[in-house]
């Protein structure tokens, strides 16, 4: 991790206040290019697009859950977490995935090759190839997430998706305020008898992925909304895996030794 | 609306696939082959069986030489395959097999061209050494590298997977080597065969049953019949190799066997990651300790 040379930025999305408008979506799109393409009928909800992926770097899920009175609508705009151990930026072979001074991950669009390792890294599935789109030929072929508008943040705008968020659902700023902000956002619906209430990602800790950029207060499991429960990056036991790597090449060591050896004696 | 909820959000997984196609775990086969074969060719130098050295060298180099291209063919941007080495990265699994690969791939064709062409036989003999060292982690560094990764059946299978690579490389370059070489020098590529089917069997064993629910792709569909069809094959390459290997026939028959049985491996463990991903519904994802 590179020391940080602004402070730390990111984003709190409070689910309880958003109301499923996609105008994050589209704001996002718009500054960033991203084409329009996989929106389908999905016959499930008012989503449209299912998940973050290489054209959809903010992602509107939307749940009906039925309850004892009702229908409860569940809204909920998932993002990149710009995780502080960021598994796609330390399997990437090119550098093209780099973190930037306000903390968060980007892709280099120009620098990576499509290799894909980022892509079954990421713990959340944020990652994807771009393909086939013909207004964006610069980028087929190439790992796409959001980019936390790192051009925005640059000259010292807001995100996109924040700016358009008509209900602060998604608050943009520095992690540690957003902490404190989410901490008392919670502390609030819980004294509303909200006890559904919790923080995903949000209390600025070590959470399995070293902290993260992008975090969450939500109003059910996080996996109803797509979301791994207690994710962990894979890259914390890269030791373990090179021990039993070293392990299996001593053995084959050892059998090419015997092989040999035992040549003798034909 | 009035069902039972699906299991997590619409059952949607939540990880994407691999975009990985049959190169990779062609390259998996090919990688590990030519680094178990020049293992195989040097120790059959320093025992003074120039036959032997020279098949094993030839399977090596010949094996190696169709890497890069199916590597470069599976990128999103094949052009910019040279970005691989702009840096040297230890965090990423892929960069070291990148510059492991580039420098096994030198001395291995270094040391066929000495061998070959006879040129420059000391400086052969040094790359045919470095290869053999080299060749050690180009047979197991690709079991960290999809290990180190989200997809449940690869990353529970870390411990695992680098001994069923390692067991695939010796028992396909013992197998094919064998096949290569006239039966009275070949004694040492049909042990390593024999070695390298047992360690492969015993691993993927332990590997699907340490995997319990995660290890079901293995167990159910395609990649389950794939799966099964590698471990007979391997088996049945085995026992021919320990006790028929030394009529030539009976090599080739079991080369075929192993390597194949190999190849239907390696396919089964990146298909397993596919299926894998797909499955990551709802709460069936590797999870860390509660926060």
């Amino acid at each position: 991790m590179s020391a940080a040379a602004e402070e730390p930025l990111g984003f709190f999305t409070d689910s309880s206040i958003c109301i499923g408008c996609k105008a994050c979506e589209v704001a996002c799109k718009e500054w960033n290019h991203v084409p329009v393409a996989d929106i389908r009928y999905l016959n499930s909800s008012y989503d449209n697009t299912g998940g973050l992926g290489a054209n959809n770097w903010r992602h509107v899920a939307f749940i009906e859950k039925k309850t004892d009175t009702g229908v409860a609508w569940l809204m909920n705009s998932d993002v990149c977490k710009h995780c502080a151990e960021a598994a796609c930026l330390d399997v990437c072979p090119t550098g093209a995935i780099f973190r930037t001074e306000f903390d968060t991950v980007v892709v280099q669009p120009d620098v990576c090759n499509g290799c894909g390792y980022c892509i079954p890294a990421c713990p959340f599935g944020v990652l994807e190839r771009r393909e086939g789109q013909a207004e964006q030929p610069a980028t087929n072929g190439v790992a796409q997430k959001c980019t936390l508008c790192y051009d925005r943040l640059k000259i010292g705008y807001e995100p996109a998706c924040a700016q358009a968020c008509p209900t602060k659902s998604i608050q943009f700023g520095p992690r540690e305020e957003l902490h404190q902000r989410a901490a008392r956002r919670l502390e609030q619906l819980h004294d509303e008898g909200r006890d559904e209430a919790r923080l995903y990602l949000a209390d600025g800790s070590d959470n399995g992925i070293g902290g993260a950029g992008a975090f969450f207060l939500l109003l059910d499991r996080p996996s109803a909304y797509r979301l791994p429960e207690n994710p962990v990056v894979p890259t914390r036991r890269l030791k373990e895996m090179w021990s039993a790597a070293g392990a299996a090449a001593g053995l084959l060591l050892a059998g090419l030794v015997v092989a040999a050896l035992g040549a003798g004696k034909k | 609306m009035s069902q039972e909820p699906a299991a997590g959000y619409y059952s949607r997984p939540v990880l994407k696939e691999p975009v990985w196609k049959a190169e990779i775990p062609v390259y998996f086969f090919l990688g590990g082959l030519a680094g178990a074969a020049a293992g195989l060719g040097f120790m059959a130098r320093l025992g003074s069986n120039r036959v032997l050295a020279r098949r094993a060298l030839a399977a090596s180099a010949l094996a190696i030489l169709a890497c890069p291209p199916l590597l470069i063919s599976d990128l999103g941007r094949p052009e910019r395959f040279l970005n691989m080495l702009r840096v040297l990265k230890p965090t990423s699994p892929m960069s070291i097999g990148t510059w492991t690969l580039s420098a096994f791939s030198a001395s291995v064709m270094g040391a066929a061209a000495s061998e070959f062409l006879g040129l420059l036989r000391p400086l052969g003999r040094l790359a045919e050494a470095m290869a053999a060292l080299l060749g050690l982690p180009l047979t197991t560094y690709t079991a960290v590298l999809i290990a180190d990764t989200s997809i449940p059946a690869w990353h529970l299978a870390r411990r695992e997977l680098p001994f069923v690579f390692a067991g695939s490389a010796a028992a396909s370059a013992g197998g094919v080597t064998a096949a290569l070489t006239p039966g009275a020098e070949a004694a040492a590529a049909r042990r390593l065969a024999v070695f390298g089917g047992m360690t492969e069997l015993l691993a993927v064993g332990v590997m699907e049953h340490r995997l319990g629910d995660f290890g079901r792709p293995y167990r159910e569909g395609g990649v389950a019949r794939l799966a099964t069809g590698a471990k007979a094959a391997i088996a049945a390459g085995t026992v021919l190799m320990a006790f028929g290997g030394r009529r030539r026939a009976a090599a080739a028959a079991a080369a075929v066997l192993l390597a194949g049985g190999s190849l239907a491996e390696r396919f089964a463990v990146v298909g397993a990651g596919r299926e894998s991903a797909r499955s990551t519904v709802g709460e069936a994802t590797v999870q860390g300790q509660p926060t």
